[in-house]
């Protein structure tokens, strides 16, 4: 009796310390995660969660330099191959040690059929165990972008996910869930204590993590609720039951500033009209025989037409950073030339519409999403009404993303509204999908307008592969502005998104939208 | 008896059959899930391989014929959003929303019927015009509002009750209930007062207008003639011929309670069927929403049939007309 009483007393004392400095942390989104398996949904929140559990080989620090985490260095040996030292004594939360073997069953994990991830395995070729700590990736060409695809490829244990069935991400064609969809083993900061899809999903810290004496952030217990509706969210911040809201609604943002707090940043999207300057005549126009948009000086006029100022303080309520470029400033290869814009001048737009032979008499549609970025919907109204005033009729076609990706993704479109997102932070990712002609693989794939220029498409090759940095930084400058020189796309703004919290609650905003738990702290 | 059941049956499958058939036939306008589900990085050979790995590229028709086969053995695939079973998706989500209708339901039975019978039997009252009123307020108002109203009011500026989710839930098997706890009991009382609120004034209105046509009745009269206690002639002879019409409409109306509950689990993040089914929606999942709505009218087909086989019972006359027939 007496030997329970001073254990309870010693675990007491043990434990009231730790207790009193427990920092409990709820926050909420629009939607759940859609999975806890790390290579199944390309999805932003899904990504997030994911990276409370699982850790890449090389992660951003708060300025998006690459740094250290499951690699400690990494050299090249050749231009296609890099060496990756690995960290060691690392446990997996299962307590089985980290290896480098994990790290070969994950990178080809992520390259399975049935993974969501390829876009961030592209290029590699091999992927092989050197040592008992270090690996060689091996890419069918130079990639000098690996190190940041690699940022979003997640480390899992190879003899647990063999144990559990998971050697493969979800399989639809098959009829079960796949395990690591609710259960998990990584080696990051936050095990994962209970997942209820669509209620809650509770993490806690994990105590033996490697990083843990260097820590910024001193949140023990996260927990997670996806809350639909937007005047819900914002009640259940004001009242207390939650400390942060990644997607505050536009119209609360004031009360919000008054009664919590709002942190603002870019969001490495660019949202932009694409034309279809390439089809011999437009689909949806009264104008027949020839395209319109083939001509550079209409998409000038369209361009000059856009008051671009007007848009951000009417439809975005100051939350646009207007921009004249495709890439956001966090995205490497962006400079302060680039980002300005063709001034907003409607007279010289009619005139170089009547140059054209358009006075008065160019229509066409513009095919916009309406639940997809923020005010999409709206923003295209708005350019509607300007194209309006210099005597262009454009018709407004609004629909859900679930049937506006199909239809723009068929080529079946003369003018659309489009963002785009960089995850791998290089202007790469952007010349490839967006500007450069159609070819094999990535070229071309989101080039729905058919934009096509060959010394663009020459500029972006080098940009593929050239590993001096200089040399190709300028490569990235060169394509970009001709593009803009020739109005390949009209850019309108970076998109800005809001944070919201408790005044007790400090965060790192991150221009991808994700919320890094181990840098949050709790007053 | 047994024919008439027979029947039944049968025409509750040939609903559930045309149900599931006007949904698919939706759900080719729904748009495309395939796109959101690989996100834009993908590449157009990705999308056409998990076209095909779930069948989408297939002809409506066949796609149609597949999903009854399957459903015939308790099979609906699995959630294109979330990759698990809808079976177990829907059980999941079927305790929430079964506890928070009959909840609704309950408190509509308790609140109105007191209500419509003092209104009935005090007409000109001031309170009777009030609660009048205020009824009107409440079929006019949509869940929606009164669902944000009751949040402001009694989460933000109160501070009394919590705005979201169910709270803690206890397992009793498969069945998650809130019942057993504290919390879970306070995350329920806005919910279910906003879910109740039309069915309320729906209840009180019926049962006011019924009690004030039998009370004109010919052996009320007698029955006062006679020196009858108020209170006997009241509760024991009016209300008793009052309430079967309102037991009727009340259990048809649970159907509709579960069905009309999407908005407020919406409001009130309420994990149940609703929410799922709103959450399907936006991402064009189709297994999700072909079950959902074939659970939904089946749900109704059985209530429906309930309500018949208790007229059986219940109504003697229906009993003597088939037995006359024969």
């Amino acid at each position: 009796m007496r030997r329970t009483l001073l254990a309870t007393a010693m675990a007491a004392a043990l434990f009231l310390p730790l207790s009193s400095h427990a920092k409990p942390f709820h926050w909420a989104s629009q939607g759940d995660i859609l999975t806890l398996d790390p290579h199944a949904q390309n999805e932003g929140l899904t990504i997030a969660a994911s990276s409370y559990v699982y850790e890449p080989l090389v992660q951003y620090n708060q300025e998006f330099e690459l740094v250290p985490a499951l690699a400690t260095a990494w050299e090249q040996a050749s231009p296609t191959v890099w060496r990756f030292t690995l960290r060691e004594n690392v446990k997996f939360h299962d307590g089985t040690p980290f290896e480098a073997d994990d790290v070969v069953f994950s990178v080809k994990r992520a390259m399975a059929p049935t993974s969501h991830f390829k876009a961030y395995v592209n290029g590699i070729k091999d992927v092989r165990e050197t040592g008992p700590n270090t690996v060689e990736i091996e890419t069918a060409g130079p990639n000098p972008v690996l190190l940041r695809q690699l940022t979003n490829v997640f480390i899992m244990n190879r003899d647990w996910a063999e144990k559990n069935n998971a050697t493969q991400p979800q399989d639809f064609s098959k009829k079960e869930e796949t395990f690591s969809a609710r259960n998990t083993n990584g080696t990051g900061p936050y095990k994962l204590v209970s997942r209820e899809v669509d209620v809650r999903t509770v993490f806690e810290e994990n105590p033996d993590w490697w990083g843990a004496t260097n820590k910024k952030g001193n949140v023990t217990k996260v927990t997670y609720t996806p809350i639909k509706q937007s005047a819900t969210r914002t009640a259940a911040l004001l009242s207390g039951e939650i400390d942060f809201v990644l997607d505050p609604a536009a119209q609360d943002l004031d009360r919000l500033r008054q009664q919590a707090k709002v942190v603002e940043g870019n969001e490495y999207r660019t949202i932009y009209i694409g034309l279809d300057q390439k089809s011999p005549e437009l689909k949806y126009s009264s104008v027949k025989g020839k395209n319109p948009f083939a001509d550079v000086r209409v998409r000038e006029a369209l361009y000059r037409a856009i008051d671009v100022e007007a848009l951000k303080k009417a439809v975005m309520r100051g939350l646009s950073a207007p921009t004249g470029t495709m890439i956001a400033p966090q995205v490497n290869g962006w400079s302060e030339e680039l980002v300005k814009r063709v001034p907003y001048d409607p007279e010289k737009s009619k005139q170089l519409l009547k140059e054209a032979g358009y006075e008065n008499n160019l229509d066409f549609t513009l095919d916009c999403p309406n639940n997809r970025y923020i005010n999409d919907e709206a923003i295209c109204q708005a350019i509607v009404a300007m194209w309006a005033r210099v005597g262009v009729k454009a018709q407004l076609n609004a629909m859900p993303r679930a049937t506006y990706f199909p239809k723009v993704q068929s080529f079946d479109t003369s003018a659309y509204l489009f963002g785009w997102g960089v995850p791998t932070f290089d202007a790469l990712y952007t010349l490839q999908s967006l500007i450069r002609s159609k070819g094999e693989g990535a070229d071309g794939s989101f080039n729905y307008g058919g934009y096509s220029n060959p010394e663009v498409d020459k500029l972006i090759d080098q940009v593929k592969t050239e590993t001096d940095d200089a040399k190709r930084t300028e490569a990235i400058q060169k394509a970009l502005s001709i593009h803009a020189q020739e109005f390949g796309h009209i850019p309108l703004h970076d998109q800005v998104i809001p944070w919201a919290m408790r005044k007790n609650v400090n965060v790192v905003h991150r221009a991808d939208n994700r919320l890094t738990m181990e840098w949050v702290t709790v007053e | 008896m047994v024919f008439f059941i027979l029947r039944r049956l049968l025409q509750a499958v040939g609903v559930m059959l045309s149900v599931a058939l006007i949904s698919f036939i939706l759900f080719q306008y729904v748009g495309d899930p395939v796109t959101i589900m690989l996100g834009q990085d993908a590449t157009e050979q990705d999308r056409i391989e998990l076209r095909q790995q779930l069948g989408l590229d297939q002809p409506a028709p066949i796609q149609f014929a597949r999903f009854v086969g399957n459903a015939l053995q308790g099979d609906f695939g699995l959630s294109l959003r979330q990759g698990q079973k809808v079976s177990t998706l829907l059980a999941e989500r079927f305790p929430a929303t079964m506890e928070l209708s009959v909840a609704a339901a309950g408190l509509a039975l308790i609140v109105g019927l007191p209500l419509g019978v003092y209104t009935a039997l005090n007409r000109h009252s001031r309170l009777s015009q009030l609660v009048l009123t205020l009824s009107l307020v409440g079929v006019s108002l949509p869940t929606f509002l009164i669902g944000i109203l009751l949040i402001l009011v009694f989460a933000v500026m109160l501070g009394w009750l919590p705005s979201y989710g169910r709270g803690e839930t206890v397992q009793l098997g498969w069945w998650s209930t809130g019942l057993l706890t504290a919390d879970g009991w306070e995350h329920l009382i806005l919910p279910a007062i906003t879910l109740s609120l039309f069915q309320l004034t729906l209840i009180l209105r019926l049962v006011r207008s019924e009690m004030l046509e039998v009370l004109r009745q010919d052996y009320i009269k007698f029955a006062r003639a006679r020196g009858l206690t108020r209170r006997a002639i009241h509760f024991g002879h009016a209300l008793k011929n009052t309430l079967v019409p309102v037991i009727t409409i009340t259990g048809l109306q649970l159907g509709g309670i579960i069905a009309f509950a999407i908005v407020t689990e919406t409001v009130f993040q309420w994990p149940g069927m609703g929410l799922l089914f709103i959450q399907a929606v936006q991402f064009a999942d189709i297994p999700v929403m072909a079950a959902y709505l074939c659970l939904i009218a089946l749900i109704f087909v059985v209530i429906n049939l309930v309500v018949d086989m208790l007229y059986f019972v219940v109504d003697p006359r229906l009993r003597v007309a088939r037995t006359g027939a024969h």
